[in-house]
Formats: structure tokens, sequence, C-alpha cells
């Protein structure tokens, strides 16, 4: 109606006008007030590629979302998780994230506690404690890249898409197997088999930087 | 006269079906010398407003907006959100009260109290069933229609006062949208008017009794009556500024449009008042139109329907749902409609809703005189 307003419009146009106007303000307010009565259903949960997704129209759409969730899809990558029991704590992963976002420090394993350390679940023989393996998930930005080259594929990213905290400190996730105490005693006795040891094995240079603990 | 007129015999006072008998009575009350009874009678539509507001008008808006719009409206506070105004209030009485540094300190403090109070005064005539009234005058409905035009000269204080150009968009914008819509607002009531050949407010509920309910509402006593009663409600959604002529306080392009500026109480005395006008035309509208207080229930042979629903208590209970009714439809059409321009607006009112009250006016005249 309202470009012709400025033109100057016949009897017959404004009367055609209003019959629209009537006819259009009296459509809309059936749709609206069908859907006020629909508000007593639930639009239901089907996803964008089931069948009757375009068919299920009516109904109150909203999901309270802690409460109520549309589920991630099974292949989704979100949240990094390490399943610590099948690291080796090879570190290929910490160098291979762009935003440095995973910290990992390790202590030989001694001869002796080989067994007690254990294996994959690929069958590998860990040599590697891990006290330190954390994850600054508030950096991660889900690239996938440490995922790709962990050789024992213990490094991957789940479903959980939230994740928020209160404390930014909380979004560091700490994977690492071994209490401080435990990481002490474990150098400790690395310390030891390294002083029996005989001199020629020049391999004390990863054990180097293994810090006081995590 | 004293309290004790009030408790000994006050079972007949309650249970009498005489005009204005409870307000009559209380008008009478007094406490130590103090006309209690005056204070209890203006209290009423206040309280009334201020529940009113709080349930049906915040909670009631965003449940009925939220259906519509297939969502869920609030849910967090108390179980389906029932408490989320009482939340929403705590917060607004927290606020801090801020007048601009460079505001019409004046005009901006008074802005909101010359609006509420304007939309306040018109409740003195409203009729909360046949045994309570402000104030019965013989003019009643004038008065109303005309102290509800004073709410202008708050929006246009509010606006000028804020010294803020949004502010004062919104209230140019309000005041000449209200003056426009006046007009086919007055011309469509005076229509009501001259079916009834009163303006009194309870005259009017009066010459709507009767045994068949709602076919002696003036709306099926004149086969024209649905005219001005159309556009009658049409500019009463100008006058509130409801959508979609809401162009006074359109989001989008003015942030709030007079009340940009304002926070706290004031902005909630703001909001109290549109919610009170918003009541208003609604009562005003079934007055004239829909017999206010009067039950529509017609008595069916032995079923005296009519007659079991009419009384004190029935009264306020139709003429406040009757209102809630006109309000449920302002709400969906709020929801419905998108806003209408400036042009638009003003082409509406001075070129489509004026000269048809106009037509309304010669038709049901005519209907008055010669066929009635």
């Amino acid at each position: 109606m309202s470009n012709r307003i400025a033109e100057g419009f016949t009897m017959s146009e404004y009367f055609r006008d209003i019959g629209s106007s009537i006819t259009t303000i009296m459509t809309g307010m059936g749709i609206t007030l069908r859907h006020f009565f629909n508000a007593v259903k639930r639009k239901g949960g089907a996803g964008i590629d089931e069948d009757n997704y375009f068919k299920q129209v009516d109904g109150l759409a909203t999901l309270q979302y802690p409460r109520e969730a549309i589920p991630t899809p099974e292949t989704g990558r979100y949240r990094l998780y390490c399943d610590i029991n099948d690291c080796i704590g090879c570190k290929q992963c910490e160098r291979a994230c762009p935003i440095d976002c995973i910290t990992i420090e390790t202590i030989k394993v001694t001869k002796d506690d080989l067994g007690v350390c254990g294996k994959t679940s690929g069958g590998q023989q860990k040599k590697f404690w891990v006290p330190v393996f954390d994850i600054d998930i508030a950096q991660c930005m889900t690239c996938g890249i440490c995922a790709a080259v962990c050789p024992t594929e213990c490094l991957y990213h789940t479903q959980v898409s939230d994740f928020s905290e209160f404390r930014r400190e909380n979004m560091i996730y700490h994977f690492g197997n071994l209490t401080k105490l435990e990481a002490e005693a474990k150098e400790k006795k690395l310390e030891e088999e390294k002083k029996a040891a005989p001199k020629p094995k020049p391999k004390p240079a990863p054990k180097a930087q293994p810090a006081e603990g995590g | 006269m004293n309290t004790g007129a009030l408790l000994p015999n006050s079972f007949p006072f309650v249970m009498s079906t005489s005009l204005n008998a409870w307000s009559d009575a209380l008008s009478e009350l007094y406490l130590f010398g103090l006309p209690l009874g005056l204070v209890i009678i203006a209290a009423v539509p206040l309280v009334f407003i201020a529940l009113y507001a709080l349930t049906y008008g915040v909670y009631g808006e965003r449940k009925i907006s939220a259906f519509m719009q297939d969502r869920l409206g609030p849910m967090e506070v108390g179980a389906w959100g029932i408490l989320q105004t009482l939340a929403d209030i705590l917060k607004l009485l927290q606020k801090e009260d801020i007048v601009n540094k460079s505001a019409d300190k004046f005009l901006f403090v008074i802005g909101p109290g010359v609006l509420f109070v304007g939309s306040f005064l018109a409740f003195a005539v409203l009729p909360f069933g046949p045994a309570f009234i402000g104030a019965d005058l013989n003019v009643g409905l004038f008065y109303a229609i005309g102290i509800v035009a004073l709410e202008v000269v708050g929006i246009l204080a509010a606006g000028w006062g804020s010294n803020n150009k949004w502010a004062l968009y919104g209230a140019i914008r309000s005041v000449a949208q209200i003056v426009s819509y006046e007009i086919p607002a007055a011309i469509a009531i005076l229509c009501g008017a001259m079916m009834a050949g009163t303006l009194s407010m309870q005259q009017f509920n009066l010459l709507q009794e009767g045994p068949y309910g709602f076919l002696h509402f003036f709306l099926f006593q004149n086969p024209i009556a649905w005219l001005p009663f159309i556009i009658y409600f049409i500019a009463s959604l100008a006058e509130t500024n409801r959508a979609p002529f809401d162009i006074p306080e359109a989001e989008s392009e003015l942030v709030a449009g007079y009340f940009t500026e304002y926070t706290g109480m004031k902005f909630a005395v703001i909001f109290l008042a549109e919610y009170g006008s918003m009541f208003m035309v609604s009562a005003i509208i079934s007055i004239v139109f829909l017999g206010g207080w009067n039950s529509p229930l017609p008595n069916v042979g032995s079923l005296a329907l009519n007659d079991w629903t009419n009384g004190p208590v029935w009264g306020a209970f139709w003429i406040i749902m009757k209102g809630f009714f006109f309000i449920f439809i302002q709400m969906w059409l709020r929801w419905t409609l998108p806003r209408l321009r400036v042009d638009q607006l003003m082409h509406l009112c001075w070129k489509v809703l004026t000269p048809f009250a106009f037509v309304a006016f010669v038709l049901i005249a005519v209907w008055e005189i010669y066929v009635k």
C-alpha cells in the first residue's frame, strides 16, 4: 500500500487496499493463533537428516539446553581427550600442536618397573611414566593434528561439546597418571638405576628436563 | 461516622446489589477522622494495575509472545518461570536512578509522573463491577478519554527532558500519533455514546443489562456498531503505542523511544503507566460496546445463566476478563504484524479511519433516530 500513496490512487484502489489489508491481517493472525494453540505440543527431536524434519513444524521448538540437547554427531570432534593408559609419552602431540596447548613431562621407566608400567592396549611396552599431561582446553582449537600424529591413537576428540567453566584454571585438563609423590619416587629410582648402571649408555638426555612434578 | 458502620452489619453491605454500594459505603468510612475509605477506593485500581501488570502484563505477554513464536518463554525462575517478574522487579528496584548530566532535570523527573498520573486518573471512572466505581461522573467517558490524552504531556516531557535525539524523536512521533488517533477514537466512542444517550460509565453498563446476555450489548444492538468498535480498537492500539503502531518506541530505530534514558523506578513507572492505559482502553471498549460488567451469558429456558452470573463480584470478574480479552488481542496483533512506517500510520489515521468513523457516525445517527 505504501508506494502507491505518494502517486495518488483511485477510489477502487483505495478500497482494494483496505480489503487486502483486512484479509492479510486475518491470515497473519490465523497463523499466529495456530502457533499459539500448538504451544501445548513440542516439536520433537527429528534431526535435519530425518525424513519427517519438515513435517514436524507445529509445536514449541525450544530445547531447554542444559537439560535437553540435540546429541552431537557420533563422528563429532569436540573436546580433546587423552586415554593416558595408552600413552607412551612420545611427545609427538606436544610438538605437533600449533598453539602449544599440550604440556607433557615424562620420566623414563626403570627396568624393574617395566612390568608395573604395563603395555598399551595395542600391546606396545610403555617406556615412560607421564606424570604431567596437561591440555589447555581453552586454547585448543580442535584442529586434530595431535590426534593424527599420535602413534597409539590415545589422543582423540570426543563428542562432548559443552565444557564451559567458571574459572579459567579449570580449563586446563590434567591427564597425568602419577601423583607428585609417585613422580618424585620414580625420579629417584631412575637416578639410582643410572648410578648403578654402566657408563656407556649416553641416554639421559630426555631425562634432563623432567621438572619437580606435576 | 466511624469504623463501627462496617463491622457488625457488613454482611448486607457485601451482599447489596444496589448500584455503587461498595464504593459509596467505603467513601463514608472514616478512621480517626481520616477518610480511610477514600484512600482504599484510590488504592484498589493502583493495586489492580500493579498486580495485573506483574502477572498478565509482563509474564503473560512473555508467555503469549513465546508461544506464538514456538518458544517456551521464561522457564527458570519458579515452575514455568512464574516468579520471573518478581525477579525482574527486584532487579529494577536495585538499579541506580540515573539522571543525565545534561538532561532537563525538572521535565525528566516529572515526565514519568505525569504519564502515570494520566493513566491512573482514568481509573477513577472505571466501574469494577456494579458495586464499585471511583467516581460515577455523568461525563465519565469524556473524562476518561480526556485524561488519558494527558499522557501526551508526560511523553513529551520525558522525551524532551532526556536531551537525547532518539528520545526526542520517539516523543515527537508519539505525540503526533496520539493526537491524530484521538480523532477517529473520539468519533467512534461518540457512536457508542449516541447509542447509549449518556456519558456515564455506570449508565452504559445498566443500559446493556438484560436477560439475553450478550444480545443486549451495543455491539449486537445496532447493525453498524461493529464499525466504530473496530475503529476504536485500532485507534486505541495507536494511543497506547502498541504494535503495529509502536513507532514511538521502535527498538530497531530509536533504542527505546521516549524512555531511552530512564532507569530503575522511573522506568518501572513508565511501564506501569503503559500497562495501565492498555487496560483502560480495553475496559472502555468493553464498557461502550460489550456490556462492561454484564455477564455475556443468556438465560436459556430454566437455566438462568445470566441471573446466576451477575452481581458485584461477577461484575468485577466480567469487566476484568473482557479487559484481558482485548489485551490478549493487542498482544496477539503485536506478535503478528510488523511495525508501520510514519507515513503509513498517518495514511491509516487520516485517510482510512477518520472517514470511516464519520460514515459510521452518520449511519448510527440515522439508525438511532429513524429505525430504532
